[in-house]
């Protein structure tokens, strides 16, 4: 059951095949063995979890099953869930547990699922590696030694490792794309206000953007027509129609303009990764797509802008965590300023006090034309590439990462790793939707193939990633690490 | 614009972070190559562009002035580290 996608769940389940409980009892006994070596979950709510399937069974029996009734998930560990902990993956918030749920959390157990738990994530989903968690770094189901991937690290493992048919994710600068392509699984990052940021725990609120990680875009887009609308509670969320996701996967892709950016093709890529990427392309040729090469220019100063304007607005959002309304609070405060420096000292890691530091330094008084103007003039550039390259193709395609999955401990240094985002963050300046699909291996390890669009065009890039998932088989491949305990 | 430790101390005591001088010294260092990448930025014209603070140029929406929420106070104490009588406890401010 564990090997299934959501949709082949969902015929089991509907045929009767199996139950939901019995479904979420295999996920959990899987996740009991196999999770102390992957440590994809910081939170594991087996008595929820398996008293939501019996709910979702009573309704299947009461005829009220829903396209997501009974379907297990997890939750990446930054979605407010209510009388469950919620830690951002932070010291800040080993204790903290909710008083109530977020719009996805609520939409996604309206829906019937069953959340099988919290997944690690980097600290405030601040890192590349999931090696920033409070908890312990991710490993990758593919190769114990290297990463999986962040800040959605432990969602991508959980997927990858057959925990969980699918794992929600939050997505700054990439932390969907880039730990599902390292994992080998499909990731989904919206359009900017697309689904709701309430209750997810803020990082950069201009750039945040939550969506799915799963086996397959046809899942991908099950749950976006879960969590995907407006809500009242997030000003930022965007007053528009949702369609049905699935509706246009199978679209025929003949004639199709597909995009190359030239500069994600260039220095610091990869050679092998540029030639997996090139053959997936290829197919997408023989599919009747036609392929041409596009520019955006500004690129290369998308990292600069992001490492301004992320650390800014995270330096804001997270001055909340002050050890007076809820979370860490140092022992025996000789005054207020005291609670609140040892408070923050000793409930932030390290990258989130760099973040914290850089932001407010480009804040202050003197610094802020120079920094924070400049790079919010500068990513209205980098939009503007995307939407000049829109009016010539439908989409772009490229890497999602440089590299494939780095070892453990490789990248010491903050600059090295942010330099890894390259292809995915100047998409969340732009607010545009990108999917990362699997489209083959290096050494061992996954490579994804990214896909771009314009805002909101979500139905065509499943579309795209789907038409691809059914001409490919990268994207049924397991590891060896979920095949051999199974 | 190289930072010093002095730099790293004043933008830690405005964001109300506890640093010791060995946890400055380090910061110096990695705030310093972050802010050199950050520099290239310099090198774009952005003259006459307007800054983008909002993806979709998307403005802020009002409501009525009307009560939406119930009180949920009680609830939302018990995630508090110290409270009394309703109140959020610190240490005292004024003698």
């Amino acid at each position: 059951m564990h090997d299934k996608t959501l949709s082949e769940l969902a015929a089991g389940l509907a045929s009767g095949e199996f139950t939901s409980h019995e479904l979420t009892q295999h996920l959990l006994s899987r996740i009991d063995c196999l999770d102390g070596e992957l440590n994809s979950f910081i939170t594991v709510t087996p008595d929820t979890a398996l008293k939501a399937a019996e709910r979702a069974d009573a309704a299947r029996a009461a005829g009220q099953a829903g396209a997501l009734t009974g379907l297990p998930l997890a939750l990446k560990d930054i979605f407010c869930t209510q009388g469950v902990k919620t830690s951002a993956g932070s010291r800040m918030l080993d204790d903290f547990v909710s008083p109530y749920d977020a719009t996805v959390v609520e939409k996604l157990a309206d829906a019937g699922t069953v959340s099988l738990g919290k997944t690690n994530m980097d600290e405030f989903a601040m890192g590349s590696s999931n090696e920033n968690s409070h908890y312990g770094p991710v490993k990758n189901p593919w190769d114990l030694t290297a990463v999986s991937g962040g800040s959605s690290g432990g969602s991508a493992a959980a997927v990858a490792a057959g925990l969980v048919p699918a794992a929600m994710g939050t997505d700054t600068g990439g932390s969907i794309r880039q730990p599902a392509a390292f994992c080998g699984i499909t990731g989904l990052k919206p359009t900017y206000g697309r689904v709701s940021r309430y209750g997810m725990i803020a990082y950069a609120s201009s750039l945040d953007q939550a969506g799915p990680l799963a086996r397959t875009a046809e899942d991908c887009a099950l749950l976006l027509n879960a969590i995907a609308g407006h809500d009242l509670r997030d000003s930022t969320s965007v007053a528009r129609g949702v369609p049905d996701y699935t509706a246009e996967l199978d679209a025929p892709l003949a004639g199709l303009k597909i995009g190359l950016p030239k500069e994600y093709f260039g220095e610091g890529l990869d050679p092998t990764v540029a030639a997996t990427v090139h053959e997936a392309i290829e197919v997408f040729e023989t599919l009747g797509a036609s392929v041409r090469e596009v520019s955006l220019p500004h690129t290369h100063y998308a990292i600069p802008a992001y490492y301004v304007i992320a650390p800014a607005e995270a330096s804001s959002n997270l001055s909340r965590f002050d050890g007076v309304r809820f979370g860490h609070r140092c022992d025996d405060p000789k005054d207020l300023i005291d609670l609140y420096e040892r408070t923050r000292a000793e409930g932030f890691g390290e990258e989130v006090k760099r973040r914290i530091l850089i932001g407010t330094h480009t804040l202050s008084e003197g610094f802020f034309d120079a920094y924070y103007k400049k790079a919010q003039q500068v990513r209205r550039l980098i939009r503007q590439d995307f939407l000049d390259a829109f009016e010539q193709v439908d989409v772009l395609m490229g890497p999602a990462s440089p590299t494939p999955a780095f070892d453990l401990g490789a990248k010491s240094d903050p600059v090295s790793m942010y330099l890894q985002d390259i292809y995915t963050i100047a998409v969340n300046l732009a607010g545009i939707p990108g999917i990362s699909v699997p489209a083959g291996f290096v050494d061992g390890r996954p490579v994804g193939l990214q896909v771009l669009g314009t805002h909101f065009a979500e139905e065509r890039l499943l579309n795209v990633a789907h038409r691809f998932q059914q001409a490919t088989d990268w994207h049924l491949r397991r590891p060896a690490f979920a095949e051999e305990n199974a | 614009m190289a930072l010093e430790q002095a730099d790293v101390q004043r933008a830690a005591h405005l964001a109300r972070l506890g640093l010791n001088d060995g946890d400055a010294a380090r910061y110096v260092d990695d705030l310093n190559r972050i802010l050199a990448m950050v520099d290239q930025l310099q090198r774009v014209d952005t003259d006459d562009i307007a800054p983008l603070s909002h993806p979709l140029d998307a403005t802020q929406r009002l409501r009525a002035d009307e009560v939406t929420e119930s009180d949920r106070r009680t609830q939302f104490q018990r995630c508090a580290p110290a409270v009394e009588n309703g109140l959020y406890l610190v240490p005292r401010v004024v003698e």
